[in-house]
């Protein structure tokens, strides 16, 4: 609760505001942090062995309260099978034009095979170019989703995707938080679990910023914890900005590394 | 000569004029023109970029550096958009509005000083475009038919929205030129002139002398609110009140003749700042005496254009700072406020011109008077919430 401003209040206030730094952040240039369980669009994942996760069994279609889902399972070829199951996805197609990225799908695949990554920025011109087959949802043989002509993402935002699939936990049990119960991706391995309400957050490993990390030096004073206030506080988020930046950069100089390179390292992680 | 067969027929131009005059005439007019479409391109921008900063936004940053060609490009797309006239307007009035809101606001700045005497090719004139003996009530008249733009634009639209802005202009406006009035009066009676280079003159003495000080802080206040109200900036922008009348008395504006009324509010705005500074605040004059007498010609515009700043920045406090009065509070500020303030500091002034004691005498009957129209007030606005009379608002919520 904001104490009470009187006449002059608002005068003091919007002048202190002059000096704070800026919330608005410069979109199409720089990206803010997306939030942990951000629904963008998705991905068809694939193991570690390069094998398909998906079974063909259309729960996600199914279970679609917006029905844009079209999934057709096919019998694997004996010779040279798609999936390790008995049957794989033979066609997988998701209208996003339909698609409320509700994450139902995601909930409801046996496999893991539906993921939703943080990806959200990507406009068509026509409305066939809406529906996603599975050529553009599949993830490539690095395991990093496709980047179709038409997206805008940039070196380092598929780091953290698939991330509501980590967030889970099986039934809701508090006692599964803050371990892995799931599969392994292929490029990526086996994802780190979410920071859950018990304080063991590991954020540099989810990729996660508090919303209240960003917004923290807009906050009251009352509303900022103590220890990161004033000057020390001011250090505190100096040193954050510059691991992030140490970051950021070490996924630049990443994806200039010749691709060949990358190939020769097995299981590294891309953009890592 | 041409320009005496020109001005053949207006006896004060029997000598003759010299073309070179005639030239410097034009001229002026031009500077003055262009100046003020640059600066009120400029002062969009800035009212954009402090709000922006003040609400820790970034604002306008896309066109040109620092955005600084935000105006120009909302400009050029206005200009390009279709101009559309609402089926029940009436067409010529609706037409006519925006004009007779942008003419006025370019009127009352010819009047403004803006610098010291300049002498070109042996004619000497001053630093603005017009010096009448009439100047301060140029302007006064000026601000009325302002008025008139945002009234007739709001009853022309045929639309309700636009009517009730401008029934809220008319009472608004009429409301607060009353107490504009009687602070101008003030200044005009210390400084024994309505000519604006006059009362600039009268106050070229030094800091001590501008009008601010001479007439004890109280006039300028009053003068500083009621512009605001008369310009319908915030808190005083009931006129547009886009939270409650969609955009009030513009509502059914579109391309240029929109922007011929954003024009008209933020040239309004330029204008009234400098008109501030005209009356209160010793208008070119620097802080350190003796500017204006002197040949210097930069110092005075510096000092003039930094002073004019000062109260841009102001409104624009003020529009991030305050929230929009209610329509009782705005009449009340007038009526039970602004006007009967203004009245006994006037006397007041009077008085003490006249005579110390005078003024001793006045203030005392003035404060006795004033404590018994309090209690008046006081009590009326009891009495009308008890038997609902008139008074929207229940007591205890003024």
């Amino acid at each position: 609760m904001a104490p009470h401003l009187g006449f002059l209040g608002g005068f003091k206030l919007t002048l202190e505001h002059l000096t704070r730094p800026r919330v608005t952040s410069q979109y199409p240039d720089e990206k803010r942090p997306k939030q942990p369980r951000q629904h963008g669009r998705h991905v068809l994942g694939r193991y570690e062995d390069g094998m398909e996760k998906c079974i063909g069994c259309e729960l996600c279609a199914g279970v679609c309260p917006a029905d844009c889902i079209y999934v057709r399972g096919l019998d694997n070829p004996p010779d040279h099978p798609v999936s390790p199951g008995e049957r794989y996805g033979y066609v997988y197609e998701i209208n996003y034009l339909r698609c409320i990225h509700c994450d139902l799908c995601v909930e409801a695949c046996p496999t893991e095979a539906i993921t939703e990554t943080k990806l959200f920025e990507f406009s068509f011109t026509n409305r066939s170019d809406a529906i996603y087959t599975k050529r553009e949802l599949l993830v490539g043989d690095d395991g990093r989703p496709q980047h179709l002509p038409w997206e805008d993402w940039r070196p380092g935002d598929d780091r953290f995707t698939s991330g509501w699939m980590r967030a889970t936990s099986p039934s809701g049990a508090a006692d599964y938080e803050g371990r892995v119960q799931w599969s392994g991706e292929l490029g990526y391995g086996v994802r780190a679990p979410e920071g859950g309400q018990s304080g063991r957050r590991d954020d540099e490993a989810t990729g996660t910023k508090a919303l209240r990390a960003t917004m923290e030096a807009h906050l009251l004073d009352v509303d900022i914890p103590f220890a990161h206030r004033g000057m020390r506080g001011r250090l505190w988020r100096a040193q954050l900005s510059a691991s992030r930046a140490k970051a950021k950069l070490a996924d630049r100089r990443a994806a200039r590394r010749p691709a060949a390179q990358e190939a020769t390292t097995p299981t590294g992680a891309p953009g890592a | 000569m041409i320009t005496g067969a020109l001005f053949g027929l207006d006896p004060l131009f029997a000598p003759g004029l010299h073309w070179v005059e005639l030239l410097i005439v034009v001229v002026r007019v031009l500077v003055a023109f262009g100046v003020l479409l640059v600066t009120v391109m400029l002062m969009i921008w800035f009212e954009r970029k402090v709000i922006s900063d003040m609400q820790s936004r970034i604002g306008p940053n896309r066109a040109g550096p620092w955005g600084l060609l935000q105006t120009l490009a909302d400009g050029i797309k206005l200009f390009f958009k279709e101009d559309l006239l609402p089926e029940r307007a009436d067409r010529f009035v609706f037409k006519l509005a925006p004009y007779l809101a942008l003419l006025p606001a370019l009127l009352i700045f010819t009047v403004v000083p803006v610098g010291g005497m300049l002498t070109i090719a042996g004619h000497r004139f001053e630093l603005q475009v017009v010096d009448p003996p009439i100047g301060i009530l140029l302007v006064l008249a000026m601000s009325s038919v302002s008025v008139y733009g945002v009234m007739l634009a709001g009853w022309s639209s045929g639309s309700k929205y636009p009517l009730l802005g401008s029934v809220r202009a008319s009472a608004q406006m009429i409301s607060y030129e009353a107490a504009l009035g009687l602070t101008v009066v003030a200044v005009v009676l210390t400084s024994g002139s309505l000519s604006t280079r006059a009362i600039v003159a009268s106050q070229a003495h030094g800091f001590w002398d501008w009008n601010v000080i001479r007439l004890g802080f109280v006039p300028f206040f009053l003068f500083l609110i009621a512009i605001t109200a008369e310009l319908n900036r915030p808190p005083f922008d009931l006129v547009e009140a886009d939270s409650e009348l969609v955009g009030g008395f513009n509502t059914e504006y579109s391309s240029i003749r929109f922007a011929l009324f954003y024009l008209a509010e933020f040239m309004n705005t330029i204008s009234m700042s400098a008109v501030v500074v005209t009356l209160f605040f010793g208008g070119p004059d620097g802080p350190i005496p003796r500017f204006i007498p002197t040949s210097d010609i930069w110092m005075p515009i510096v000092w003039f254009s930094v002073k004019t700043l000062a109260f841009l920045f102001l409104y624009v406090w003020f529009r991030a700072a305050l929230p929009r009065l209610r329509y009782d509070q705005l009449m009340d500020v007038g009526w039970k406020a602004l006007i009967p303030l203004s009245l006994g500091w006037l006397i007041l002034v009077a008085a003490v011109l006249v005579w110390h004691w005078w003024g001793l005498f006045v203030g005392v009957g003035e404060l006795a008077l004033g404590l018994l129209l309090a209690r008046a007030f006081k009590v009326g606005g009891r009495r009308s919430g008890e038997h609902n009379l008139g008074g929207a608002m229940p007591e205890g919520t003024r």
